[in-house]
C-alpha cells in the first residue's frame, strides 16, 4: 500500500508524442499531479503567417501525421469559410469518405495498437503477435483499409496531397471505389470478432462526469461539419467558437489548457458519442449497446469502446457515401469549385480522431494569411486530464505502487493524448518516498 | 548483421514518418521480426539503451531535442536521417524564417520565456548522418528498404535523378501542359511522383537533386522556357532552412 508516493513517467509511452505524468502523494494526499508536455513546440501559427491561401492544408496537415486529414479539412474549411466558397455534393462526400478513413485508421491505431496491450496484459504489440495473434491480424488488416481510404480519396495515405481548398486536384477512380467497397465490406467478421474480444475486457469502472464538446449536424454523426455544442446545453456557429472556448498558457507545458463552461472540458469520441448518438447507423447503434455503451457515460476508460463503436459506424456510413457516389457517376468537371480570394476570416471546425479540431484563418486581400489560431484537441483535454487523474488516484491509493502507476497511464492513454499536435509525450517514474 | 537492434525516435516532427512504419501493414509483421526494435516510443512501452541502428525523425527545436540527439548519436553506430524535418529541417524551418523569438512571442505571449525554443536545424547540423530517407514522409519501403539493406551488408541506392523521371515513366500528362507549376525538374525523385500522379505539383520534400545544374530534367526546362533557379525559387516550403543558410553565407 502506498501512503507516499512519487511517480514520474517520462515519456508515457504508447502515446503520439512526448508526455509526462508527475505525481506527488503524501499522506495519502496529492500534493503535486501535473501532466507535463515537455514536447518540442513547433509554432504552426507562426509559419502561417505571409503564406498564400494554396499552402496552409498542406502546412498544417504536418502538424500531426495522425490526424493529417483532419488538420487539411480544418485548415480548408477555414479558408473556404473566409472566401464564401460554395461546394458541391460530390466533393463533399469524398471529403466525408476521407475524413472516415482517417477515423478508422487513428482509431484501429489506438484501440488495438496503443490500448489493448494494457487491456490484455501486455507491454506492447509486439508481445501480443504471440499472446493475441488474431487480434494482430485484424488490426494490421483493418489499418490497411483504412490507409486505402485516404489513399484512394486523397493520394496518400498520411497528408493527403489530392485535397485543396475549392475540392480535389483529382477524383478517385471508380474501381477504386469498388475496390474500397469490398474491403470495406470484408471487414465485419472482423469487426465481430473484436466485438467478443472488446466484451471480454474488463474496463476499470471510473466515473467523473464533465463537460462534453464536440460539433453536432442535423443530418450526420457529425464529423467533417457542423456546429460546436456542450452537453452543458449550449451550441454555436464555428466562427462564434471564442465565445465559449478560452485558453491560458501553463508553466508545465507546451500544450495550452483550455475551458469552456467549467475548469475543464473533455473532447473526442466519448464527447461525439454523449452528444451525438442518435446520429450513429443503427449497426454501430447495436454495436455500442452490445458493449453497454450507453450515454451519458462518465467513464474515461470507455472512450477505447466509444472509438471501436465509431470504427463500426465509419465503415457503415463509408459504405454508404460509396453507393451514392457510383450511383451518381464521378464527374471530373465538378472536381474543383470556384475559388476567390478575399480579405476576411473564416474558422474551419472538423471532429479529428481525438476531437474538435479549430482552425481560424484571417487572410488579406491578396489571399495571404496575416493572422492564425489553432486550437488542437489534445490541448482540449489536458486540464481534463489533469481533473480525472486527481479523482482517480485517491479511489485507486490503497493498491500497489505499479499498479497506481499503471492506472495513471491507462488514463492518460485512454484519451488518446496526441501530443505532437498540441506541440510528443509521456514519462512516468515512480519512486517511493 | 544479424538482427540489429533498432531505436525509433522522433525529436520535432509530426509523427508521421515513425507512422509510415506502423502503417507497413503486410510487411510490418516481417518487419518487427527482422529486427528488434528496442525503442519506439510512437508504439511500445519496454525501451533500451542499447540499440545499433537509429531511425530519427524531426528536426532540432529545442535545447531539449539536441540533448536527445546528442546521446543517441553516443549509442547509436549508425544513424538514418528519417524524413524532411530530420534531413532538412523540413517544414519547421519555416518557423526560422518567420524569427523564432517572435514566433514565441506570437503563439505564448508574455509566457514565451517559459518555452526551450531554438532555430530549427536538420539533424546532421549536429551529428553525423550516415543516410537519408527523405520524403514528407519518406515511402514506407524507402524506410525498409534502407533497414534491410543495412542488415545485408549493401549501401542503400538513393536516387539522384529529378521527379519528371519518374512521373514520364507513369504516363502523367505534366502539370505545365495544363497550366499548373510543379517543381519536378529539379526535385529529386524516389517517391515515385507522389504529387504530379495525385495532380498536385511537386514541392520537392524531398530536397533537390545533389547537382541541379547537372541532373536536372533539362529538356522539360527548355520546352517551358525555365531555369533551374526559377524551379529553385519556389522551394521554401520543405527546403527554408538551406536557402537562410545560402542566404546568411
Ligand atoms: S518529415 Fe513530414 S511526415 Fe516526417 S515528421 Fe516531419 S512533417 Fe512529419
Ligand atoms: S514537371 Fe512535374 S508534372 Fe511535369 S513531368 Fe516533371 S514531375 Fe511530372
Ligand atoms: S512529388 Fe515532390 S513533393 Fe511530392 S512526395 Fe515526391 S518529392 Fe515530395
Amino acid at each position: 500500500m502506498a501512503t507516499n508516493l512519487n511517480i514520474e513517467v517520462s515519456p508515457v509511452s504508447r502515446v503520439e508524442g512526448h508526455g509526462d505524468l508527475v505525481l506527488d502523494v503524501k499522506n495519502k494526499k496529492i500534493e503535486k499531479l501535473q501532466f507535463r508536455i515537455p514536447e518540442s513546440p513547433r509554432f504552426f501559427e507562426a509559419m502561417l503567417v505571409g503564406r498564400k491561401y494554396t499552402e496552409p492544408s498542406h502546412i498544417t496537415s504536418r502538424i500531426c501525421g495522425i490526424c493529417s486529414v483532419a488538420h487539411t479539412f480544418a485548415s480548408i474549411r477555414a479558408t473556404e469559410a473566409a472566401f464564401g466558397v460554395k461546394l458541391n455534393d460530390q466533393i463533399l462526400k469524398l471529403r466525408k469518405l476521407a475524413n472516415h478513413g482517417e477515423m478508422v485508421q487513428s482509431n484501429c491505431l489506438h484501440v488495438y495498437f496503443l490500448a489493448a496491450p494494457d487491456f490484455l496484459g501486455v507491454g506492447s504489440v509486439v508481445p501480443l503477435l504471440n499472446t493475441h495473434p488474431e487480434v494482430v491480424r485484424i488490426a494490421v488488416n483493418m489499418k490497411k483499409v483504412a490507409n486505402e481510404m485516404v489513399r484512394v480519396v486523397g493520394g496518400r495515405a498520411v497528408h493527403p496531397i489530392s485535397t485543396i481548398v475549392g475540392g480535389f486536384t483529382k477524383l478517385p477512380s471508380i474501381e477504386g471505389l469498388l475496390k474500397l467497397r469490398e474491403m470495406l465490406i470484408a471487414l465485419y467478421p472482423d469487426l465481430k470478432t473484436s466485438l467478443e474480444v472488446l466484451k471480454s475486457l474488463d474496463l476499470p469502472d471510473f466515473e467523473r462526469a464533465t463537460e462534453y464538446i464536440c460539433i453536432t449536424d442535423d443530418e450526420d454523426y457529425a464529423l467533417y461539419s457542423g456546429e460546436l455544442m456542450s452537453s452543458d446545453g449550449w451550441k454555436i456557429s464555428n466562427q462564434d467558437y471564442l465565445t465559449r472556448i478560452n485558453e491560458k498558457v501553463v508553466q508545465h507545458s507546451t500544450g495550452k489548457h483550455c475551458w469552456a463552461s467549467r475548469d475543464s472540458y473533455m473532447v473526442g469520441a466519448l464527447s461525439r458519442i454523449n452528444n451525438n448518438y442518435d446520429k450513429l447507423s443503427a449497426n454501430a447503434k447495436q454495436y455500442a449497446e452490445e458493449l453497454g455503451l450507453k450515454p451519458p457515460c462518465y467513464n474515461t476508460f470507455m472512450i477505447n469502446i466509444a472509438q471501436f463503436v465509431e470504427i463500426v459506424h465509419s465503415v457503415d456510413d463509408s459504405i454508404r457515401l460509396i453507393d451514392e457516389l457510383l450511383e451518381s457517376g464521378l464527374d471530373e468537371s465538378k472536381a474543383m469549385a470556384e475559388v476567390i480570394p478575399k480579405a476576411g476570416r473564416g474558422v474551419g471546425i472538423v471532429e479529428a480522431p481525438r476531437g474538435a479540431l479549430i482552425h481560424d484563418y484571417t487572410y488579406d486581400a491578396e489571399g495571404k494569411i496575416s493572422k492564425a489560431n489553432l486550437i488542437i484537441p489534445t490541448n482540449m483535454n489536458y486540464a481534463n486530464v489533469e481533473k480525472d487523474l486527481e479523482a482517480l488516484v485517491p479511489a485507486i491509493i490503497d493498491k500497489t505502487e505499479d499498479e497506481i502507476r499503471l492506472g495513471c497511464e491507462m488514463l492518460i492513454r485512454a484519451y488518446d493524448p496526441c501530443i505532437s499536435c498540441s506541440t510528443h509525450f509521456l514519462n512516468v517514474t515512480l519512486v517511493n518516498k | 548483421m544479424s538482427k540489429p537492434k533498432v531505436g525509433v525516435f522522433g525529436l520535432a516532427g509530426c509523427g508521421g514518418c515513425q507512422l509510415e512504419i506502423l502503417n507497413l501493414e503486410d510487411e510490418l509483421v516481417d518487419f518487427i521480426s527482422a529486427v528488434d526494435i528496442v525503442h519506439f516510443t510512437e508504439a511500445i512501452t519496454e525501451h533500451s539503451d542499447t540499440y545499433e541502428i537509429a531511425l530519427i525523425e524531426g528536426s532540432v527545436s529545442t535545447k531539449h531535442d539536441l540533448e536527445r540527439l546528442e546521446h543517441i548519436a553516443k549509442v547509436a553506430k549508425i544513424i538514418i536521417a528519417m524524413g524532411a524535418c530530420a534531413c532538412t529541417g523540413g517544414l519547421n524551418c519555416l518557423k526560422n524564417l518567420y524569427g523564432t523569438e517572435k514566433a514565441k512571442e506570437l503563439v505564448y505571449g508574455d509566457k514565451k520565456d517559459w518555452i526551450d525554443a531554438i532555430d530549427t536545424k536538420p539533424i546532421d547540423a549536429y551529428v553525423k548522418v550516415d543516410y537519408y530517407a527523405r520524403g514528407c514522409p519518406p515511402t514506407r519501403s524507402e524506410i525498409v528498404d534502407i533497414v534491410k539493406s543495412l542488415i545485408m551488408g549493401k549501401i542503400p541506392e538513393i536516387p539522384d535523378y529529378p521527379v519528371c523521371v519518374e512521373c514520364k515513366r507513369l504516363g502523367n500528362t505534366c502539370l505545365y501542359d495544363i497550366g499548373g507549376t510543379c517543381m519536378g525538374p529539379v526535385a529529386r525523385a524516389g517517391c515515385n511522383a507522389r504529387c504530379p500522379s495525385a495532380g498536385s505539383g511537386c514541392e520537392a520534400c524531398r530536397g533537390p537533386v545533389d547537382d541541379p545544374n547537372m541532373n536536372a530534367q533539362k529538356d522539360l526546362l527548355e520546352r517551358y522556357g525555365l531555369t533551374v533557379e526559377d524551379i529553385m525559387e519556389g522551394f521554401n516550403l520543405y527546403n527554408a532552412c538551406k536557402k537562410i543558410e545560402q542566404k546568411n553565407k
